[in-house]
């Protein structure tokens, strides 16, 4: 049997329909090692997920004293309850969290793809001295690590500086600066596949530069900027370091609150579970509702490079 | 007219339209009077909560609708006062005008706070004078610092091999599925992405490194009580943080090892299989080479990644436990022993380690610019 045949969609028109039993609907024989391995591997991966989802069901006592995997064998004498959800959102402000994590994630990814669609069009359909050192360095400074930055900009922000530290906009102009090279190289990289003809003849009926990017090129680019602004979302929403750093404990987003709760031993450990959960709600959601898009945009890049 | 011909390519400039002052002073007032407008909005956010009725919701409305509007409008002007320029000028400025903001951010995000971080390693713990070389060798007779450089000498031996390799395998299985198959059992691997790493760590530490075999799979399943994460002998806490990293990140190599994998033209995979080339022979031989540049790219993203890993030490361990890395050790340094010489000197030493990687990455670029 072919180990590697293609998926249906590239060979399906010459395939004639085999109904046979042990075959696919494209054709392929149905390969039983391949099915028990990945019902094996999703399952392995998924169930660190649904031991949380279980346990943050469960009363304080239901966990300690009988595995979340007993669920299985007897679902009813559980525990089940709604307290741990009840105690994080009013007793760790975690609600109030939701709120600032939204408001530091929204500007946090729109602004950097904004700024970064302007420099990879400059970058693709213009031409100026000094272009490929520009570029070059934008593509060296991918590899540098955030942590060599923290400190002078503390001071940059701080009381002392630009006394904006601990407000939302610091933490947007952080995420956006660090993230505008990979997503300068990203845009650019798929800008470049962009018939530069269309781009041309806009020139030729008179469009500025700006209409071009607006009218055509950004919406042309599309695949590319949602792929590349999910991925920034999940990134803002998912930081901790940025957010425990620049961010005022009354801003603080629900990464910061969670990893406060995972200090705390004893009593009110059982919120934990139900306080990771709500962290994970919304990054699942735009996962779940952009993986199209993500897996094409990634694709795309990667393939390439 | 001058039309733009291919990028890349000197414009030709012949003639060119006149100034329009009127406009371009419209351009210009409508830069200062947005960017005067933006500025004092977010400093209004930071220091009179008071006008927004201390109305969390509504500010960070604000914020939104300032950053994100303000930002187009800043754009919008800058084009408005450029365009209205001599054209000669015009087609000349643009492309830096499309560069600043962006240009801009790093420049302050970016290019300063390194230079200003290798500055400080050289200073003392307040950044007040210079101390030479004293830093670097307080941290390189430090023992921790060493084993926190073990340590991420480990992450990187580990953590991205076994990244891709997983990833190349579930890549590999997932495309002998049916075309449902194949979408869902990949999507539940590719789930854990969307996770944040402290998130991650709370599912693993408690649920499943947990001391309690009533809470931890793992003593459950041995039917031990041991505490996991506090087991540092043949730094098993550490391999045992790695899985964490490995399940969050074979998703994302899966993605892009299965869409290199469906782009190997199906004729070079008729011709072995004619040629009489196993199955594994067709792997190696036929598909391994026709992915390896996707296998780099994975591998170096994986590596950039495991360089600054923190989240999940920081978290479940806080570098206890033989298991600290840079990363953490330079949190610590700095926000806990407030010795802000050494945390310089640690990240500069992180910093070092980057070249080689920088290399690799700037040829890939211009290997492909080549093309």
């Amino acid at each position: 049997m072919t180990a590697l045949a293609k998926p249906a969609a590239v060979t399906a028109p010459q395939v004639r329909v085999n109904k046979q039993k042990g075959f696919m609907r494209d054709g392929r024989r149905r390969s039983w090692v391949s099915i028990v391995v990945m019902v094996v591997l999703a399952l392995l991966w998924t169930l660190p997920t649904i031991a949380l989802l279980i346990s943050s069901f469960r009363s304080r006592d239901a966990v300690t004293s009988s595995g979340w995997w007993t669920v299985f064998t007897d679902p009813i004498h559980q525990g089940w309850t709604l307290d741990n959800y009840s105690g994080v959102i009013s007793g760790s402000n975690m609600g109030m969290g939701f709120i600032n994590t939204l408001a530091v994630s929204i500007p946090a990814t729109v602004l950097p793809v904004m700024f970064a669609a302007f420099a990879a069009y400059a970058f693709t359909f213009t031409y100026f001295p000094l272009k490929e050192t520009l570029f070059v360095i934008i593509v060296a400074l991918m590899v540098v690590p955030n942590q060599v930055a923290l400190q002078p900009l503390l001071n940059v922000f701080g009381p002392y500086g630009l006394g904006i530290s601990g407000q939302f906009v610091a933490v947007w102009l952080l995420h956006a600066g660090f993230a505008m090279p990979l997503c300068i190289s990203t845009l650019r990289t798929y800008m470049a596949t962009l018939p530069g003809s269309i781009v041309e003849s806009a020139k030729i009926d008179g469009a500025s530069h700006f209409q071009t990017f607006w009218r055509l090129v950004a919406p042309m680019s599309m695949p590319a900027i949602a792929a590349f602004a999910t991925l920034q979302f999940l990134w803002v929403w998912n930081d901790l370091l940025i957010a425990k750093l620049f961010l005022l404990p009354s801003n603080s987003t629900v990464i910061v609150q969670l990893q406060q709760l995972l200090g705390t031993q004893g009593q009110g450990a059982e919120l934990l579970t139900a306080g990771a959960f709500i962290t994970m709600t919304v990054p699942i959601l735009v996962f779940i509702g952009l993986q199209r898009f993500l897996v094409r945009g990634m694709s795309a890049g990667a393939v390439k490079g | 007219m001058t039309a733009v011909a291919a990028p890349d390519r000197p414009v030709v400039r012949r003639g060119g339209s006149p100034a329009r002052p009127l406009r371009a002073l419209w351009g210009l007032v409508g830069v200062v009077l947005v960017g005067w407008v933006l500025g004092n909005g977010f400093l209004s956010l930071a220091y009179h909560p008071e006008w927004y009725g201390h109305n969390r919701i509504l500010m960070a409305l604000v914020g939104i609708v300032l950053g994100i509007g303000g930002s187009a409008l800043l754009f919008y002007c800058i084009n408005v006062f450029i365009e209205s320029l001599p054209q000669r000028a015009s087609q000349g400025l643009i492309p830096y005008a499309f560069l600043l903001p962006a240009f801009a951010l790093i420049g302050l995000m970016l290019l300063y706070p390194t230079v200003q971080t290798i500055n400080y390693s050289f200073a003392n713990n307040k950044s007040t004078a210079y101390v030479g070389l004293d830093n670097y060798r307080a941290i390189f007779a430090d023992p921790a610092f060493w084993t926190a450089l073990t340590n991420n000498a480990l992450w990187l031996l580990v953590v991205p091999a076994v990244t891709v390799a997983v990833g190349l395998v579930v890549a590999l299985f997932a495309d002998r599925l049916s075309a449902g198959g194949e979408k869902y059992s990949k999507s539940l691997i590719f789930l854990p992405m969307a996770i944040s790493f402290v998130a991650a760590s709370t599912i693993w530490g408690k649920l499943i490194y947990d001391a309690n075999p009533n809470i931890g799979v793992l003593n459950a399943i041995l039917g031990t009580e041991n505490d996991w994460i506090r087991m540092s002998g043949g730094r098993l806490n550490s391999f045992l943080m790695m899985i964490i990293l490995i399940w969050m990140q074979t998703g994302f190599a899966m993605v892009l090892l299965s869409s290199a994998i469906k782009n190997v033209p199906d004729e070079t995979l008729e011709a072995a299989r004619l040629d009489g080339a196993n199955e594994r022979a067709i792997f190696f031989r036929v598909i391994v080479p026709q992915i390896k540049g996707t296998v780099l790219t994975v591998f170096i993203t994986v590596v950039i990644l495991v360089m600054k890993v923190f989240d999940i030490i920081y978290v479940l361990t806080n570098g206890q436990n033989n298991t600290n890395v840079i990363a953490v050790m330079f949190f610590d340094e700095l926000f806990t022993a407030g010795r802000a010489g050494r945390a310089s000197a640690i990240v500069v030493v992180l910093l070092l380690l980057v070249p080689p990687i920088l290399v690799y990455q700037v040829r890939a670029y211009r290997k492909e610019a080549a093309r």
